[in-house]
Order: C-alpha cells, then structure tokens, then sequence
C-alpha cells in the first residue's frame, strides 16, 4: 500500500506524467507560449484532477462497472465545466487566450488516467492526494517548458521584458520557433533526457534489438539460398 | 452494502440518473450565477478594445493615464447604427444586443459580396453596422469602427479607429485573429499599431489609399502619408489589413457613411 508522501511526492519526478508516462502532452504544447496562461493551466488541472480523483473515489463502491467510464467523464466534464464558467467571469483575459484548452482539459489523459487507474481502486482522502500529485508533476512540466518559451519566444516572463527586443529597441531577436507548437515537443524532449539522466531506473528497455546490417544477406530468415 | 447488485440494471439507471441530476443542477446553477458577471467582462473587453483602437487607453493598462476608468472614457462615446448602403443612421435597433458580425450571417438582413468587391474576403457583409462616436458641439472628435478581414489563418477582427477629419487613422487594433505568433502575430505590436496613427486615408478622388509597404516613400512625399510599414514575414497579413481597412472605409464598408458626414458636417445625436 502506497504511503500518502509516496502518493502526493511520486509523480512529480519518479513517476511523472508528461515525462515518464508521457501523457497530456496536447495542453503542454499549446499553453506554454506564455507564463501566466500556464499558470492558470496548471491551477485549473489540479483543481480538476484532484476533485475528480476525490469524487470518482467517493462513488466508486457504487458505480456499475460497465458504466464506469462514461461516470468518470461525467464528473470530469463537469468540473471542467465549472473551472470554465469560473475563469470567465473572474479572469476573462486569461480565459479568452486558453480559449479552448480549458474546455479540452476533459481529454487530457492525466486526469481520466488517474480517476481510471487509482481512484477507482482506493480511498478518498488517498485518490485526492494522487490526482493533486499527478497535477503537480504536470504543473512542473509546463512551468519549465513555459521558462524556456516566454523568455526566448518574446523576450518576457509574466509579461514583463527581461531581455530587450529588437522590436522594443534592445539587442534580442526572438527565436520565432519557440512560439510555435513544436518547440515545446523539443523542451520537453530535454527535460525527459534530463530526468533519466538524473534517474537512470527510467530508462526504457529496447523493445527488440535492430540487426545487424547483413544478417539477412542470404534471403528472408537467414537460411543460405 | 449495494456491492452485491451494483452491476443490475436498475442500479445502472439508478446511479445514471442520479449522476446526470447531481452534474446537471452544479453546472447550470453556476452558469445562471456567473452569467450577469461574464456578460459584463464582455462588454469591458469590448470598450476596452474600442477606447484602445482609439488610443484613448494605454495597451497594458485597465486605467487611462489620467486615472479615469475604462466605463468613464467610454461614457463619452455615443453608440449608433448604420445603414451601410445608405450611410443613414438606423434608429429601430437596439445598439446595445446588436452584432453585426452575427448579422452578417443571416441571410435576410446582409448581403452577398461578389468577388471583386469583396477585398477583405468576409463573403457576406451586415446591411447595418455600428459606429461609436465621440463628439463635441463643434463636430467629431473620434470615429471607432468595427472591421474585420482575412489573413493568412482566419479572419482578423478589430477596430478602426479615424479622427475628427475623418481623413485621417487614429489607430487600429485587433481583438481577435488566428495569425502566427511572431510573424504575423506581430498585428498586436504595441509599435507597429502606433506606426497607424497619423496615416491618411483617402486620395484626391476619395478613394481610401492605404498601402502597406516594404520600402516607405520619401518622407516628405505625398505618397508616404498613405503609407505604413508591412509586416516582415507576414506577407498575407499584410495583404489582409491593408484590404481590410481600404474595404471598410471603401463604398463597400463605411464609405457612404463617410461622405454623408463630410459633406454635411453635421452628427446626430
């Protein structure tokens, strides 16, 4: 059985979501360009993730099994919901440059992953603690990736210049790839390089050996022809 | 406890039921509560934008530089519809619910623009749209439009903004537009939006003249005052604004209005 440190501290690095079991990578991409809409992301998953671990674990010893998942969405949706109309009505600048990224955050799978795999099978107090986990360890991504993307993207963190722009007068050209989607699939591909550098137990075994080149010279299966 | 026959047909619809009820009442209770909040922050977006393009409104501040808000710079503007065709006011609307974005998708009330009067690439255009004012007794001061255009990805939406002559941009600003971060992305550049101010519009034969250019006129020359300064990189975005903007003030968009103004020189209301 899990201990709650083990729960809450374990996703962050150990067993992190975007990192090791690569999931919710979507969002990772396209909030990241700047810092304060990755911060309102990174609010609204835990926020989501948590209440839907703790809820999903709370009627799990009720829901018929061949409903389960459509149960989940449920929850899941509605909360999203909620963080949706919320963000509207108290950050209505944030919310409209996450314009549907806060709506897609019922597909992202860290959340349904973590209602599916761990809050069905355990306790409230427990689940909860699991989701705001896996949130954090999402969380610590997108921070990361949004350090690197604001700052070299546009010359800004949190929208104040730290490095002076060709545009504003100053010596800096922004590296325009850094805006656009794919950077963050190369920032991240770093971090993961980082942290199995750092653990190295995370390393994947290949899943097969390539060949050697000239193996199969002779014709299909090796056999002399 | 149910473990036994949580799985029969009737907990099934019992716990989906009961599931959709809980859900259900949370999500629509929230959204009837928040909902007067939310339609307020549109509208604020919405002046806020407006008193930007007319450069009444510093781009990251909610407060103007004289610490009056942003309902109070708007309070001065008077809203009023306009027969796009005619250039008439239109006094049977309610200025306050009515989107001429919305309209222009509804066949009865817009029309159809053929091919070649259609610059901006919009298709259908709202026979009445609204214009915000900001007058004194001796005549305009500021005139805010809304214009919208397509770019490369999808259509830009803004406001333009002219002063007082009605000959000459006090600025343009987009609220919403699909353009690539950093190329054409750049429409938001706070100095690239300056760079509109001060351009004029319209040639000897009242015709709007607005280019956007790689390589600017002499200084000094009569060209240059139509001119500003293209986007690098942006090649469709720039193509885009300047036939936007020379679509809406054009007798597609605002001219009839336009020239109704300035041969009378009189504002309503």
């Amino acid at each position: 059985m899990a201990t709650q440190k083990e729960v809450l501290i374990d996703p962050i690095f150990n067993n992190n979501p975007i990192a090791l079991q690569v999931l919710g990578i979507c969002s990772a991409l396209a909030v990241t360009i700047n810092m304060a809409t990755t911060l309102v992301m990174c609010l609204a998953v835990i926020f989501v993730c948590t209440m839907s671990n703790l809820a999903v674990s709370l009627v799990r010893n009720r829901v018929p099994t061949n409903i389960r998942i459509i149960v989940q969405m449920t929850i899941i949706s509605s909360l999203v919901i909620v963080v949706d109309q919320v963000l509207q009505a108290v950050a209505y600048d944030i919310s409209k440059s996450l314009s549907v990224f806060v709506g897609l955050i019922i597909t992202n799978c860290i959340v349904m992953g973590r209602a599916e795999a761990f809050a069905m099978q355990n306790g409230p107090w427990l689940s909860a603690l699991d989701g705001f986990g896996n949130a954090l360890g999402y969380s610590v991504i997108l921070i990361g990736v949004a350090l690197v993307r604001e700052p070299l993207g546009s010359g800004t963190l949190l929208g104040y210049e730290i490095i002076p722009t060709v545009a504003n007068g100053g010596w800096y050209l922004p590296n325009g790839l850094l805006l656009l989607a794919p950077s963050a699939f190369f920032i991240i591909g770093l971090f993961i390089w980082a942290i199995r550098a750092w653990k190295v137990d995370q390393i994947e075994e290949p899943e097969y050996e390539i060949a050697p080149n000239g193996q199969y010279a002779n014709g299909r299966h090796g056999e002399a022809v | 406890m149910a473990n036994i026959n949580k799985d029969s047909l009737a907990n099934t619809f019992l716990i989906a039921v009961f599931l959709c009820l809980v859900c259900s009442i949370v999500v629509s209770s929230l959204a009837v509560t928040l909902k007067p909040i939310q339609q307020l922050n549109r509208e604020l977006d919405q002046k806020k934008n407006i008193l930007r393009a007319a450069g009444m409104l510093p781009a990251d501040q909610n407060v103007a530089a004289d610490g009056r808000s942003i309902e109070e710079l708007f309070a001065e503007f008077t809203v009023r519809a306009v027969d796009l065709q005619t250039g008439e006011y239109v006094d049977d609307i309610d200025v306050a619910s009515y989107d001429p974005i919305r309209a222009a998708s509804d066949t009865s009330n817009s029309v159809a623009l053929s091919s070649d009067e259609d610059i901006a690439t919009l298709r259908r255009r709202a026979n009445i749209s609204l214009v915000y004012l900001k007058a004194t007794p001796t005549g305009i001061e500021k005139l805010v439009m809304p214009v919208r255009g397509y770019g490369l990805w999808g259509t830009l939406y803004g406001y333009l903004a002219l002063d007082g002559d009605l000959n000459t941009i006090a600025g343009l600003g987009f609220y919403q537009h699909k353009e690539t971060p950093g190329l054409g992305g750049e429409v938001d550049n706070s100095k690239w939006k300056a760079s509109w101010q001060g351009v004029r519009l319209f040639n000897d034969m009242g015709q709007p003249q607005v280019k956007l250019v790689k390589q600017r006129s002499a200084s000094n020359s009569d060209a240059a005052s139509y001119e500003v300064d293209a986007l690098s990189g942006a090649t469709f975005t720039t193509r885009g604004v300047e036939n936007m903007v020379n679509y809406w003030t054009g007798d597609g968009g605002f001219g009839a209005y336009l020239k109704r103004l300035k041969s009378n020189g009189l504002v309503q209301g």
